[in-house]
């Protein structure tokens, strides 16, 4: 489903030094697998989950992803491939503020190969318990439900592979507990691929397969934490 | 529905700065094809307004002035000819009629001319059109002290058919010259959508012999208008009166002479056109600012439309399609402006010379101009577009960790 190989970042520090951020060697996830991806801040792991998603270009290695390798793609291919293949659920939801719940759905959707399924869209955000709240703006709902519409965007269409960055960082721990429930059964349902990251221990408690980013990422082997 | 939606969206979000942009291309719109229209159409409505002749004969002076005074009833008599000289082109076989006026008197303001009934009975003053009278009035006698008003005259006169009123010497109003004579109405012409309706019409007689004008010149005439027979005739006329004489002056065709004066104040369109064209580069500009000013507000939302798989192209597109949006919605409004103002010109044209200019006329620069205009902005979109375009998505998004 996902393979990386010796995928690697870096960034040009103000003192203009060269900082490597990210260096993985090899990482692998399995279609309809889960795994949790242990993490502390500065740690390199939006960056990576970026790359993967293909809105950051890598400096070198390969991402490949449901077969298409994505970093050998032109810009257009990768955003094509994106709004096909995956879902990302943000730390902080980036929910268009100016858009109602089912029209930031839509959107979503809009981008992919099967276009924008109103049916389908509303379906989903009912399946996240805001059926009644489709005409409602992100600013008009609560934290956790703001929550729920990131993760019905993100996965109302069909994608092969949901990222997930810090998904409860902003919920606390009961609603935390029950967004991550509803992302895991879903992705299961839909039969998605999901690679979460974190530094909640709670969080990542509850995932079966979970991994020490720091071990993955050779660039911050050795990094105070 | 993806690019209707982001476009709808995001005009709603600034919908402040929408309405102010919009408006200003609506101004700028509105007055584009409003001075266009103005020129154009003025200038059409008064070279076709010739009171149906072909020629004015006057005194020795300039043919524009002539012209003004006895068709357009603006300007003052460049001076009087003889009774003779009237007669004599009257007479010349190349004339197909002969209509004599004079000038020199007001009612409170509006022209008094004198001339004969024959004007009202066998001119035509536009193609197919005669002068009619309205319910209950007659042509006035040429003998007696009587008057037909045109009716626009007569409407702000308060004039009706059997009112008497006092005329006043001179072109312009003033209380105390009036003539002791007094004149009755016998009748208001209906509306002809020319200088004539803002005239009041007195027997040439009664003009030239008012109490107080000068006895000498009691059978002069201010100017002879004249139908040729054939166009060729006109140009026998014009060598013989001048070019072979020196007394007096054929204006014709007196079409022509009114393009020549706009011909001269070609300049004065030209400016204010230099004016439109700079005002609707300023409401492109707005356009461009407006957007631009916000782009550092919406790139969030560009991010975040971005990571969800819209291509660069498609956020480039949709900045400017709203920009061309904003364009069309300022000039779809710019019509009302637009009319708004063409109705006020046309009705100042109209009180000040009689001459109607056509509102309902269907100019190419009625979807020119709003269709420059919505290029214009979509042209003023492309620079927030590009800074759109270049928006950074994993940054914007995020702070890198």
């Amino acid at each position: 489903m996902l393979a990386v190989t010796d995928l690697k970042k870096s960034f040009v520090s103000p003192d203009g030094e060269r900082v490597d951020i990210v260096s993985v060697p090899s990482f692998a996830l399995a279609p309809g697998e889960q795994v949790a991806l242990r993490g502390e801040s500065g740690s390199g792991k939006t960056t990576f989950l970026h790359m993967i998603a293909g809105i950051l270009a890598a400096d070198s290695g390969r991402v490949a992803l449901d077969c298409a390798e994505m970093t050998s793609l032109s810009e257009a291919r990768r955003d094509r491939l994106r709004a096909e293949k995956l879902g990302y659920i943000f730390q902080t939801f980036n929910l268009l503020q100016g858009y109602t719940v089912l029209e930031n759905v839509v959107l979503g959707m809009s981008f992919g190969p099967r276009g924008a399924d109103k049916a389908h869209a509303k379906e989903v955000l009912e399946r996240m318990g805001l059926g009644h709240r489709l005409d409602h703006f992100p600013r008009q709902l609560s934290t956790g439900q703001q929550q729920r519409v990131a993760v019905a965007r993100a996965l109302a269409n069909r994608p092969k592979l949901v990222l997930a960055d810090e998904p409860t960082g902003n919920l606390d721990r009961k609603h935390a507990g029950e967004a991550l429930k509803l992302i895991r059964e879903v992705c299961h349902e839909e039969g998605a691929a999901l690679l979460l990251v974190s530094h909640d221990e709670l969080v990542l408690g509850q995932f079966e397969a979970r991994k020490d980013f720091a071990e993955i990422n050779q660039a911050m082997k050795g990094a105070p934490r | 529905m993806t690019l209707p939606l982001i476009i709808y969206r995001s005009l709603r979000q600034h919908a402040l700065s929408t309405f102010i942009t919009a408006g200003s291309i609506a101004l700028a719109c509105g007055l584009l094809m409003t001075v266009w229209m103005v020129k154009t159409q003025s200038q059409t409505a008064f070279t076709q307004t010739n009171a149906g002749f072909d020629a004015v004969l006057g005194a020795r002076g300039s043919k524009l002035q002539l012209v003004l005074n006895a068709i357009f009833h603006l300007e003052a008599s460049s001076g009087n000819l003889a009774y003779a000289d009237y007669e004599a082109i009257k007479r010349h076989p190349a004339v197909k009629v002969a209509i004599p006026i004079a000038v020199g008197d007001n009612v409170r303001g509006f022209r008094l001319v004198g001339t004969v009934p024959e004007l009202f009975e066998t001119v035509e003053y536009a193609p197919g059109k005669k002068y009619v009278l309205g319910p209950g009035g007659k042509i006035f006698t040429p003998d007696a002290k009587e008057a037909v008003a045109g009716s626009f005259a007569a409407e702000r006169l308060g004039l009706k058919v059997g009112d008497t009123f006092h005329p006043f010497h001179g072109l312009a109003f003033d209380a105390n010259n009036q003539h002791p004579d007094v004149y009755t109405l016998t009748g208001i012409l209906a509306p002809t959508n020319t200088p004539a309706d803002r005239v009041v019409w007195i027997p040439l007689k009664g003009l030239q012999t008012m109490s107080g004008h000068d006895a000498r010149a009691a059978t002069d005439v201010s100017a002879v208008l004249i139908q040729l027979r054939s166009p060729s005739a006109g140009f026998m006329l014009d060598m013989m009166y001048n070019k072979q004489g020196n007394r007096l002056t054929l204006a014709y065709p007196v079409g022509a002479i009114i393009a020549d004066l706009f011909s001269k104040i070609s300049w004065f369109d030209q400016v204010l056109a230099l004016v439109a064209y700079l005002v609707a580069l300023v409401a492109a500009g707005s356009v461009l600012a407006s957007i631009y000013n916000s782009m550092s507000a919406r790139q969030r939302d560009l991010a975040i439309l971005r990571a969800l798989g819209a291509r660069r192209r498609t956020i480039f597109g949709a900045v400017v399609a709203e920009a061309a949006v904003i364009g069309a919605l300022g000039a779809v409004a710019g019509y009302a402006v637009y009319f708004g103002l063409l109705l006020g010109v046309a009705n100042v044209i109209r009180v000040q010379t009689g001459v109607v200019i056509d509102v309902a006329a269907r100019l190419p620069i009625l979807w020119i101009c709003p269709l420059g205009m919505i290029g214009l902005c979509a042209l003023g979109g492309v620079v927030p577009a590009l800074k759109a375009y270049r928006t950074p998505v994993a940054e914007t998004l995020a702070p890198l960790s």
